[in-house]
This record gives C-alpha cells, structure tokens and sequence, in this order.
C-alpha cells in the first residue's frame, strides 16, 4: 500500500520559511504504514540515512476531550520530514487511544536520527518504544510523565573492568555557564566512551509561549530560547506568528531581508567569538585577544542598529521598531570591513602556525556517514561534507546569490576534525560577510517604501499546523505551532539544532584523547538551554 | 658570601610572576594585573581557611608544607656562579634533584587522596612529565661536571668559564636545554597550561584543584620559588663566567628578567602541545641535553681543551 502521496505537501519556499499545514488535510496513518513512510523517506536505497531529507519535527500531542465531557482521550503524533531536493516540508500524523496498548516498534532502531523524538515523546507521555537503542530520557521537562525520575540519577552507561576508569564532569560547568553532566569511560587517557546527560533546568519554554495569548510576551519568551541565538529563534517564532496572514503583508519583504541582515551578523559574531574560544582551549593566547577584540566590533555594531548587542528587540512580528537606515546600514559596513580584513588575518596566522595546526588536524573526527546518520545539521553537518542548509533548502533566502560553505571532509582525508570546524568558521564568516553586504544595498534601495510597525494584535492560521524554519548560526531552527479556530496556540513545540547535533560532540571524541575533548566541545559549541527549553 | 644567591633567588622569585604575566598582557595588548598581585593574592590565601575533601588525611595536611620546604631546601643548594651555596658538597646536585622529587612525590600522593578523578589524571600526567625530564638534568649537570671536573654546583659553577670559545657553544645548548627543562618543571606552556580553567586538560594545577587557603598559598609560593630556582640553574650557566661582584648580581637580575619575558612569549606566541605530543616533546628536551654532551665530549677528547 502506498500511502506516502497521501502526505500534506506545504512549500515553505513561498512564504519565507513558512509551512501551514490545516489540520483537516494532515492524513491520520495507522503506525505501521507511517512506519514504512518514515523509512522510505529517510533512508536511502541502501538502507543508510538519506543526505537531501531529515526529519525536522517529531512530536505527540494530547487530544484533548474536554468538550466532549472526558479528560485525555489519546495521542496524536505528527511528523514533518523536509526534502531538499524538492523544497517541500511532507506532514504526517498518527492516533493513539488512551488505551491502546499495541507496542509500537521504534522507529530509532533503523533510523538513528530520530533518537530524540521517542525519546521526548517518551519521557513526557509515557509511551514505550519497542526495540528502540538509547532508552533514556532527553531533558526532564517539568511535565514529564513519570515525575519519580530524577536526573541526578541518570541511568549513565558504564563498562566493568580495571583497566577502565570513569571521569565524570558537570553538572557545574567549570567555567559557570550551564548545567550539563559529562561522563567519560576512559582507557587512561583515552576515551572509550561519552554519555552526555542534559535536562538540568526544567525551563517550561514551550509551556510559556502557549500560555500566553500575548503575542510580544510570546516573542520575548522566544528571544530567550537560546541567548546566543536570538535572532535566529527570534525569526523562526515571528514566522509563526505571522502565519495568519499566510505570508502577505505590507512590507513584508523589507522586513524579511533585515532579518536575514542581523540573521549573518549574529552568525559572523558567534563565528569569530568561536574561534576565539578556541585559540583559548589550545593555549594560543594571540589568536584568543584578536578574535575577543573582533567579536566586539561586531555585536557593538549590532547595538547601534536595535539598541542590544545579541539582537533582542530586534526581530518583531509584522514589522520592526528599529529601520536599518542608510546610516546605520555605513556604520555596520564600514565596520565589518575593517573586522574581516582583521579576521582574514587572524586566519591566516592560525592556519601558518605549526603549534596550531597540529593541535586540530586529523582530531576528534566525525565522518560524513556518522553526521548523516545522527541527522547532524548546521555547520557540524556541512564540516563534515553534509550539504545542509535550511536558507539554501527552502529557496526562500531574500539574498541572492547564496551558496553554503559545505567542507568535503573526505577528499582532504580528515573526516570532519577540528580543523574541519575551524575552516568551516573562517569561510562561513566570508559568506556572512558578502551577504550582509548585498543585503545592505538591497535596503539602500528600498529606503523610500514604508515601514511597517509591529502588530501585536493578529491571530495566527486557524486550525493549522505551522511549521517555521530558520538557518540559525548553528543550524536549523525548527518552530512547530499547533493552532485552534480563534488562532490561538494549542501546542508549541521548539527544536533547537542543538537537539541533533550533541551527539555528534559524543561521536567527535571517541577513541580520542581526553585533554582534547574541550576544544571539541567548543568547535561544536552546542546549547545547554536550547536543548533543556 | 653564601647569602647572595639565596637572597637573589628569593628577590627573584618575588618578582618573576609579575614579569611573566607582564609580558603576557603586553603581548596581548592588555595592561595586565599589578605587578605583585601574586603577592596581593597569596596575602589574601593566607587569611583563609582550609576545606578538606573528606577522604583526606594527615598526608594532604603536610603534603603543601613540604612541598615548600623541600623547594627551599633546593634553593640553599644554588650557587651563583663564583658566590657558593649555603650547602655545597660533593654531589650535591642529585640532593638537588631529588628533594624536588620528594616535594612533587608528597602532593602527588595528597592529590591521589582527594579521590577526585581531576587529581588522579592530573598526577598520572605530572608524575609522567617529570620521570622524562629527569634523564636530561642529569646529562646537563653531569657534563658540566665532566667539563669542569667537580661535583658540586658551587665548585661547578666557580670554574666553568663559558666565555672561552670552547665552552661557548656548549653553554648556549646547555642554555636551551635548561630552558626546556624550567618550562617542563614548572608546568608552563607548551607542556601544562597555568591558566586553563579545563580541569581535563590540566596537568599541575589539576593536582591541587583541591587545596585552599594557606595549603594554596604554600603551593603559590612553591611556584614562584622553582620558577626562580631553575630560572636561576639557566643564568649560572649563560652568565659570563669571569663575572663578579656587584657585577655578577646585576648580571643575575637582568638575566633573571630576560627569563621570565621568555617564559611569557612562549605562551603568547603558541599552542600548547597535545598531551600525547609532550612525551616525544621531553624526549627531545632530552636530546638536546645528550647534544650537549656530545659537544662537549668531542671538545675534551679533541683536544681543544
């Protein structure tokens, strides 16, 4: 039976990253042919995972029989698998009773990727996967089903032996950032194996935006998903809540090229304060004060566009308070120009200098087969020789001329190592860089039309599922909004690259030397909070 | 006589920390901390109290004392070169060595106590370090030995005249090896980091992770006082050896200076080396101290001399 041309097909290409799906037209499968959808959708002929689809959202929610005089009556569990090839964004659900007692078969099992979906899925509802690799649970949200668990005694994986030892790290992270646990089975100074235990902070993010009707209330919530990518879930939320007007509205593509403007300058900041952070793990104190001081130049121009040096207040929906004059447009110029030549600079110091090099060249590696399989997005994906990239992906960049910076990680026989990471920030910012240029004389010639005004005032697409993509600075952001007949949220659900890319960290030091481990850490420079929410 | 190396060494030592992390900030383009905040920050651990892991015993209570006393014990046995050691006698120089190696011996033992995972990698590393650096103090000190024909530092370094041509060249090896061997010892750049916060890439400052108030100050104390000690081990032999008088102190002070702005550009201008490249690192530390005795094997037995 072939149920896959039954999916809903939305183009998110049309609508600025956009999806609406109504909720009438999600085909309802039963597992099992949903199952075998998912397989044919994710994997390729040879049974490994598929380059140009990945699933971006995988979720349950709890049909709710209020009106009907009855509590829960069930589960419905919808998929959004996103195809590059075609630029579309296939959706999917299926139902579970209350009562159903069936097993279902994981899904995890034969495609690794999905790991972090059932294990959400199971630890808030209670709803066991059977067969599935990586029984745990994913962060420990507040509402989870089995309030019992505790994470202070996460379930780590251990080996017997005498040869082996344990090194455990966390959750007080040594440099007071985030909580998260490290534990590493070591051979000496080896490591054998690392579990990564997250989900210490019980943030209820998701639970905020639903709750609130407010629609600037739900965009601060937003910006605070992840401090260091605010612009990035910023653009993603706004999406959402502009979905009522289906992507048409009075200075709408003005709007749209601003955000990708601060979008690539939130990118060229992170990416130089990156490779700051790296030079510091190495040791190399030159490297480190000439990225710090670059950093700065960059957020400070950012300040003197919205008034906040991460970009808060900046993204709005339906309009903007702070217009990207001509003049602000020159300062942001004039200043990235003189940071980039600074920054060419640097990077080539840091590529000529032998001590460099030689902490980064053929370590911590993490193959292409690996990334794909993981379901590894962002620049961790396209390091390792992954074309990934939702702005390229969804066609529905405002710049043009945009080619992602994707490393071959297998003709330079290096399999996505440090050095991978760090070359992937050098030509990433150049990327940023030229865009931020074009999107700059984009606005210079538009300075004439109106400026629209945030509106706090709309309801979002009724009845719908609304999907909404962002390529932040660490890779895809993915929005999902449930919606009822008011177009009020019903449901919010928020997937941070973050999510998929840990693992990749756990992959990245396998078999290699524990004092590496903090500088892969930091090249991957994951989010503590944009995976706890 | 005997009280102007030591009480060089201590001056030096007082003030080396401050020339380091001076060099680092300038390099860094930074003004960089007062010049005694060691100093300041050592007076303000000594005011403080002690936390105990509670796995401890009386070994990590005694363990930072000895530390520092056998680190000055070593500093009574330095000569500079013609003003002798307050102890001086015939193979003082393995006393040298080795009441260093008690010192680390006791923390290693204190940090192991701990029964922190930190500790224990951090002492496996340390412990690791120092055996392979031992072979190349010994050939250094033991070809000055042969050179001058003494077994005493204080005798060594009164007869060894390096300023004349045969004994230039060995004296700028022995220079670089005893360099290498004084970044090693004292776990600065390219081999341990003093100023990482990664527990995990950590090497000395991993083994005292645990240690506070007065025990840290004790630690800090230590540190400036090796700094100094091997510092000062390098000068004896660059210093010009017909040197002496006020002279020779003045000589001492600037090259004691020029040591520690060494010390700081080394760590501003690299890496640091992957823990598995250090051990062929000390392997090669060793080797120019085998160079060493090489050139100056061949110039005795040449006939130059």
């Amino acid at each position: 039976m072939n149920t896959l041309d039954r999916w809903a097909v939305c183009r998110p290409a049309t609508s600025g990253g956009v999806g609406i799906f109504s909720e009438g037209k999600i085909p309802e499968l039963p597992y099992a042919a949903f199952a075998e959808d998912m397989r044919r959708l994710l994997l390729d002929e040879t049974g490994s995972a598929a380059e140009g689809s990945r699933c971006v959202a995988y979720f349950a929610v709890p049909q709710d029989g209020a009106e009907d005089g009855e509590g829960i009556t069930g589960l419905t569990f919808y998929a959004l698998v996103a195809r590059d090839e075609t630029g579309d964004i296939l959706a999917a659900k299926y139902v579970r009773g209350y009562h159903d007692e069936d097993p279902l078969p994981s899904l995890a099992a034969e495609i690794p990727a999905l790991h972090v979906y059932e294990r959400d899925i199971a630890e808030r509802y209670g709803v066991r996967f059977v067969g599935t690799p990586w029984d745990k649970p994913l962060r420990y949200p507040f509402d989870r089903f089995r309030q019992r668990d505790r994470i202070d005694a996460y379930p780590f994986y251990s080996i017997d032996g005498h040869e082996l030892h344990e090194v455990h790290v966390g959750p007080v992270h040594a440099g007071i950032i985030e909580p998260g646990a490290f534990r590493f089975l070591c051979d000496g100074e080896r490591i054998v194996h690392l579990e990564i235990a997250l989900g210490y902070q019980h943030r209820g993010v998701e639970a905020g935006i639903t709750g609130t009707s407010h629609r600037l209330r739900q965009m601060l919530l937003g910006e605070t998903i992840a401090g260091d990518t605010v612009i990035g879930h910023g653009t993603a939320l706004a999406g959402i809540l502009e979905s009522g007007a289906g992507g048409e509205w009075e200075g709408n593509g003005l709007i749209r090229c601003e955000r990708a403007v601060a979008l690539e300058m939130e990118r060229l900041a992170i990416h130089i304060g990156d490779t700051a952070a790296l030079c510091m793990d190495l040791g190399y104190q030159t490297g480190h004060v000439a990225c710090e001081a670059l950093r700065t130049l960059v957020i400070n121009a950012m300040q003197q566009w919205c008034g906040n040096r991460f970009g808060k207040g900046l993204v709005r929906p339906f309009g903007a308070n702070h217009r990207l004059t001509l003049e602000r447009a020159k300062y942001i110029e004039a200043t990235l120009a003189e940071v980039m030549e600074r920054y060419r600079m640097v990077g080539r110091d840091l590529l000529s200098t032998p001590s460099v090099l030689s902490r980064l060249e053929g370590i911590c590696t993490v193959t292409r087969r690996q990334a794909l399989q993981v379901g590894a997005v962002g620049p961790a994906a396209r390091m390792a020789g992954v074309v990934r990239d939702a702005r390229r992906a969804f066609a529905f960049y405002p710049l043009e001329g945009f080619e992602p910076v994707v490393i071959d990680a297998e003709a330079d026989g290096m399999n996505g190592d440090l050095m991978a990471r760090l070359k992937m920030r050098l030509r990433e910012a150049e990327v940023s860089y030229t865009m931020i240029g074009a999107g700059c004389k984009e606005l210079a010639g538009r300075w004439f039309e109106a400026y629209p005004a945030p509106d706090y005032g709309q309801p979002l697409a009724p009845e719908a599922l609304v999907v909404s993509v962002a390529e932040g600075w660490r890779g895809e952001i993915c929005h999902v909004a449930l919606t009822d007949r008011k177009g009020e949220l019903r449901g919010y659900r928020i997937f941070d690259p973050s999510l998929h890319n840990w693992m990749m960290l756990a992959l990245s030091v396998r078999g290699a030397q524990i004092s590496d481990f903090p500088v892969s850490n930091k090249s991957f420079n994951l989010s503590y909070c944009g995976h706890d929410l | 006589m005997f009280i102007i190396p030591l009480f060089l060494i201590l001056v030096s030592a007082v003030c080396i920390k401050g020339v380091v992390n001076k060099t680092r900030a300038r390099l860094a383009g930074r003004k960089g901390v007062r010049f005694f905040q060691p100093l300041l920050t050592v007076g303000v651990l000594l005011q403080k109290g002690e936390i105990y892991s509670t796995s401890a015993t009386w070994l990590t209570r005694t363990a930072p004392a000895l530390y520092l006393a056998t680190t000055l014990g070593a500093v009574l046995l330095l000569p500079l070169g013609i003003f002798p050691a307050a102890v001086s006698f015939y193979g003082d120089f393995i006393l040298f060595a080795y009441l260093l190696g008690f010192g680390k011996l006791a923390l290693v033992l204190a940090a192991l106590e701990s029964g922190s995972s930190f500790q224990g990698m951090g002492s496996a590393r340390e412990v690791l370090f120092s055996m392979l650096v031992e072979p190349c103090f010994f050939l250094l000190v033991g070809t000055l030995a042969m050179v001058t024909g003494y077994g005493s530092f204080s005798s060594i370094f009164a007869t060894f005249d390096n300023v004349s041509m045969d004994w230039l060249m060995l004296s700028l090896v022995m220079g670089y090896a005893f360099l290498n061997v004084a970044l090693v010892e004292n776990g600065r750049l390219p081999v341990d980091d003093p100023r990482t916060h990664l527990e995990l890439t950590m090497v000395h400052e991993a083994m005292v992770l645990d240690l506070s108030g007065v025990d840290l100050a004790f630690i800090q104390v230590a540190g400036w006082l090796k700094l100094s000690i091997w510092g000062a081990l390098l000068v004896n032999v660059v210093v010009p050896g017909q040197v002496e008088g006020w002279m020779l102190a003045g000589w001492f002070l600037v090259a004691m200076a020029g040591y520690g702005v060494l010390v700081g550009a080394v760590e501003s201008l690299m890496a640091r080396n992957r823990m598995t490249k250090n051990a062929t690192y000390l392997a090669t530390v060793s080797a120019i101290g085998l160079l060493g005795f090489g050139v100056a094997y061949v110039l005795m037995t040449s006939g130059l001399s």
